[in-house]
């Protein structure tokens, strides 16, 4: 996905003079292109991201359209108050892209999970939280984002995830998109977990159970029509994500659901655990660890069929 | 002295008076804080910023951003006397549902740039500010209040340098030096001195001032007119919390205590402003 960025965000440079690119010491060589379409306006901002953050949020009380880019769980939880005041108080339209989220980086540790990002996040009044689900969703929704009258934060993978969606969708922030049709379960994937929700989809039609699967892309906003839509006319709807069992996809349907009268299928919560991962892991056995294969979403869906 | 000097005394003793006023009447703390910097920021509004009050959103405007939000009641006075808004706005200071708060909010009053009350922002703000100026060409000044105590805070830091490796020449720092945060001297808290050594380490021209001498005060600022500059600037200026009262001058008690209407009446008698 951060290739995909890096060739939307130069592509965008070079057609709106008042993007500007804010990078926290990563990307190395990614921002070569950039830095040729728009000299003078891409900042190495160091180790240092409150900053970073603050600055931006007075880039854009100048009318610019600041993208500042580094590891998901520094931008997020290290500047946490300067998300909270510099942009959700003052309403500043800065666009924060956390890459290697979730558990992307599972192997550098603990330091580097961002499972909880979400969650905090979501908290600012104001502030769009967004996840696309593959590189193809990530190009629309950085574009929606820098329309977006607010600060945003989009979170995505690293490198070379598999591509679902064969052309750019229409991206909407505060719009589901539906990935698979299916009237007997859903499945709502929230940003690079997207393919494995397809997997476990397929599984399940296998077995003669149609599940649809749609990409939670906004989180925040989230789509109430079609949460309303997939809670009516299945038995089971299951949210799946890279983030905590606190805070996340999970959690917003669940807050959701709770003040939704009118019933509807069973929800079934598939993240993280609330603890971390001290075990040296990849991504995929930090998935297994929590229960994020293909397999046990399976299992869980048929349970509660 | 100087007649515009002595002007500028008088500017400030008046808006001293203000200041102590909105004080008792909305019970608000931070007074002595509001005080020690109170002739750093007449200065800066009467004879540095270039601004005018009736196009006080003009894009090639002076910035000045309060980042110790908690001398507010200091800057709605300036700028207030100097027109940007209807003293009506002043006196609902601090009231339910009032535009002045005890810590700006943003937009909350035209010439108020930024939103501060918690220590540590203003200075990246600032430096985003002036970078901006800088892509979209523009050739104003951006000028940033600190306390002494908000440099405990590292995103202070993490703006200075990187201001500096920037060369943003078009940023100045004040900070408003008077030996307090709330509940220690500062120097006993974290050590900030050799205080004018560390910005001149971190990459600033830096300069160390009387900050109740508008002569220094305006010496050192002048410093910010030069052209090509390719550093920041910054004045440590050495100040006093309560400034202009006897009974409040580096009386620590001030960052939270509120006058009551006899020490009113004798701070206005001391500055020398008529009884209202």
């Amino acid at each position: 996905m951060r290739n995909a960025f890096a060739a939307e965000i130069t592509k965008l440079a070079g057609q709106r003079e008042d993007l500007v690119l804010l990078s926290g010491d990563i990307g190395n060589r990614l921002f070569d292109k950039f830095k040729e379409v728009a000299p003078g306006r891409f900042f190495n901002c160091g180790v240092a991201e409150a900053n970073m953050v603050g600055l931006a949020a007075g880039m854009a009380a100048c009318g610019l359209r600041p993208v500042c880019y580094t590891i998901a769980s520094f931008l997020t939880y290290r500047v946490i108050e300067q998300i909270r005041l510099d942009l959700g108080y003052h309403h500043q339209r800065v666009v924060l892209v956390g890459t290697g989220a979730g558990l992307s980086y599972a192997s550098l540790g603990a330091t580097h999970h961002s499972v909880e990002d979400m969650g905090m996040l979501r908290l600012i009044p104001g502030l769009a939280v967004l996840a696309p689900g593959d590189a193809m969703e990530l190009r629309p929704a950085l574009r929606a984002a820098l329309e977006y009258d607010g600060p945003v934060y989009i979170r995505i993978g690293k490198k070379g995830e598999p591509v679902v969606h064969e052309r750019e969708p229409e991206f909407r922030i505060g719009q589901a998109l539906t990935v698979r049709e299916g009237k007997d379960a859903w499945i709502l994937a929230l940003g690079n977990v997207l393919p494995l929700a397809i997997e476990a989809a397929e599984s399940l039609a296998a077995q003669g159970i149609a599940c649809g699967v749609a990409s939670m892309g906004s989180l925040k906003p989230l789509d109430a029509d079609f949460l309303r839509q997939a809670f009516s006319q299945s038995a089971v709807v299951a949210t799946v994500e890279e983030h905590s069992i606190l805070g996340g996809l999970g959690t917003a349907v669940a807050e959701w659901k709770a003040d939704w009268s009118a019933g509807g299928a069973a929800l079934i919560r598939c993240a993280t655990p609330d603890e971390f991962l001290h075990q040296t892991s990849h991504q995929s056995s930090a998935r297994v660890w929590a229960g994020l294969t293909a397999e046990r979403i399976v299992g869980r869906i048929r349970e509660n069929l | 002295m100087s007649s515009a000097t002595a002007d500028l005394e008088r500017i400030a003793a008046e808006l001293r008076a203000e200041v102590i006023g909105l004080s008792h009447r909305a019970k608000t703390p931070h007074l002595g804080s509001s005080l020690s910097c109170l002739d750093l920021l007449t200065a800066l509004y009467w004879q540095f910023l270039r601004i005018d009050p009736a196009n006080a959103a003009d894009p090639g405007r002076d910035r000045l951003i309060l980042s110790k939000g908690h001398a507010a009641p200091a800057l709605y006075a300036a700028l207030c006397a100097r027109g940007f808004f209807p003293r009506t706005l002043l006196e609902e200071y601090g009231r339910d549902g009032a535009a002045l708060a005890e810590q700006p909010a943003p937009g909350c009053a035209p010439g108020v740039e930024w939103a501060t009350g918690s220590l540590g922002h203003g200075l990246s703000a600032g430096v985003g500010l002036a970078l901006a100026g800088r892509i979209q060409g523009r050739m104003y000044r951006t000028v940033v209040v600190l306390s002494d105590g908000e440099c405990n805070e590292g995103s202070v830091w993490e703006a200075a340098m990187f201001a500096a490796a920037q060369k943003l020449g078009s940023l100045t720092v004040l900070v408003d030096y008077n030996k307090w945060q709330a509940t220690g001297r500062s120097n006993e808290v974290m050590a900030l001195d050799p205080f004018r050594a560390k910005w001149e380490a971190f990459g600033w021209e830096s300069y160390e001032v009387d900050g109740h001498d508008f002569a220094e005060i305006a010496a050192a600022l002048a410093c910010a007119e030069l052209p090509g500059r390719d550093k920041p600037l910054a004045i440590v200026a050495h100040t006093v919390k309560g400034r202009g009262v006897s009974f409040m001058e580096d009386d620590n008690n001030w960052h939270y205590r509120i006058p009551n209407a006899d020490e009113v009446a004798q701070s206005r008698r001391e500055l020398g402003v008529d009884q209202p």
